[in-house]
């Protein structure tokens, strides 16, 4: 199954939790929010064949401190 | 995972908080943490006008929007930094920020006639009622500097021509955001500047500091900077308990549509190495940001840096009279040519 975060396209298995998957493709689980089907979830929520799985970043901004 | 308060499908487990909420009743724990934040740092009441520096990113927008929501007078300063090469990151920004506008307007906040009292009235179900009463609508103002239109050129354009930073121009950004900022408070009476920082900007900006052991620095790091000069306005950062991704879930959960890129000058910088090296951090030890940024606060409370805290004497810039740490020109008006005060 498929994951895109930030117009990339990541392969990972499915039936797995999204915090294992963020791990398998590299990802830091706190520097992600999962979305899947649209709405967003936690991560230990499980992802199955077919689900659309999106990343979003946390950080964003490039905020001068 | 499920809402701690109602049992449905969570949308973020706070690990650090031991604590699962879901949409509603996650907006109700944002708009409390904050309100708490305000009161316990004594940042500013509901009766005092804020100004809320915007940048059409998940931060500012979203703590324009539960300010708002919590009933505070709170207007939005944007400024337009000229930043459109290779892909107009300004431009999209400003977009952004108009669009969250006039959403909070047709979704109204509402204010009663008596300053005392206020009422908020949201699409949300949870919002906290201020107020019964509707009796005068509060509508929130957008200031817009267009910094190429005020001074003549874009920031890129006065980073490459003084070249401050060596060709990047974040500090020549960061230097007139200050300045722009802190002037338009004061020209426009705010009590208060209230920006986005949240506690990974914070702990960020603390890690480096601590790394290189720059007390002054450490010393002046708070959630209230006080007006302690003529000539500066009071800054305050209501979101510097409040994480990163608890910023951005609020956004998503509210449906604020925020820029998702990042400035295409931030690539590479130290401080998102730092928050990478702390979120690794915080996914071993839960509850270590946090920690870090509590136990700083409490440390510095009792003293710990009050010996660094060097109060500086300042003068009044020759041009436009902002306060400087050296006689003669400011180093904005210096950096930017300015003779004369620019309205």
């Amino acid at each position: 199954m498929q994951i895109t975060f930030r117009d990339k396209q990541y392969e990972t298995k499915p039936n797995i939790t999204a915090r294992d998957a963020l791990k398998k493709i590299g990802l830091d689980p706190e520097s992600v929010l999962v979305v899947v089907n649209g709405k967003l979830v936690t991560d230990d929520v499980v992802l199955r064949e077919g689900d659309e799985v999106k990343l979003v970043a946390v950080v964003s901004g490039g905020r001068e401190t | 995972m499920r809402c701690r308060k109602c049992g449905t499908t969570a949308v973020i487990n706070m690990r650090h908080h031991k604590l699962a909420l879901c949409g509603e009743h996650y907006v109700e724990w944002v708009l409390a943490q904050t309100d708490r934040a305000i009161e316990k740092y004594k940042m500013f009441t509901r009766d005092e006008r804020v100004l809320v520096a915007v940048s059409g990113g998940k931060d500012s927008l979203a703590l324009w929007d539960v300010l708002l929501r919590l009933g505070y007078q709170a207007d939005g300063l944007y400024i337009g930094l000229g930043i459109n090469d290779p892909l107009p990151y300004s431009d999209a920004s400003l977009e952004k920020t108009r669009k969250f506008l006039e959403f909070s307007i047709q979704y109204s906040v509402f204010r009663t006639g008596d300053d005392t009292q206020h009422a908020t009235r949201i699409t949300h179900p949870s919002t906290p009622l201020r107020s019964a009463q509707d009796a005068s609508r509060f509508t929130p103002t957008l200031h817009v500097i267009d910094i190429a239109q005020t001074y003549g050129k874009t920031i890129p354009e006065i980073a490459r021509a003084k070249m401050r930073g060596q060709g990047r121009p974040c500090a020549a950004c960061g230097l007139t955001k200050r300045y722009v900022m802190n002037r338009l408070a004061l020209d426009k009476g705010y009590a208060v500047l209230a920006t986005g920082h949240n506690l990974d900007d914070e702990i960020a900006v603390l890690f480096q500091n601590t790394l290189r052991w720059q007390t002054g620095y450490l010393a002046r790091q708070a959630p209230v900077l006080p007006a302690s000069r003529e000539g500066l306005v009071k800054k305050v950062k209501p979101f510097c308990r409040m994480y990163e991704r608890e910023t951005a879930t609020y956004a998503l959960v509210r449906g604020i549509d925020y820029i998702y890129d990042e400035c295409p000058h931030a690539g590479g910088n130290l401080t998102n190495f730092y928050k990478t090296l702390l979120n690794q951090l915080e996914t071993e030890s839960p509850g270590a940001k946090l920690s870090f940024y509590l136990e700083f606060l409490r440390a510095r409370g009792e003293g710990a840096f009050e010996q660094f805290n060097r109060v500086e004497e300042l003068h009044a810039c020759e041009v436009c009279g902002q306060p400087t740490s050296a006689p003669g020109r400011c180093a904005f008006c210096r950096m930017w040519d300015v003779s004369r005060v620019v309205e």
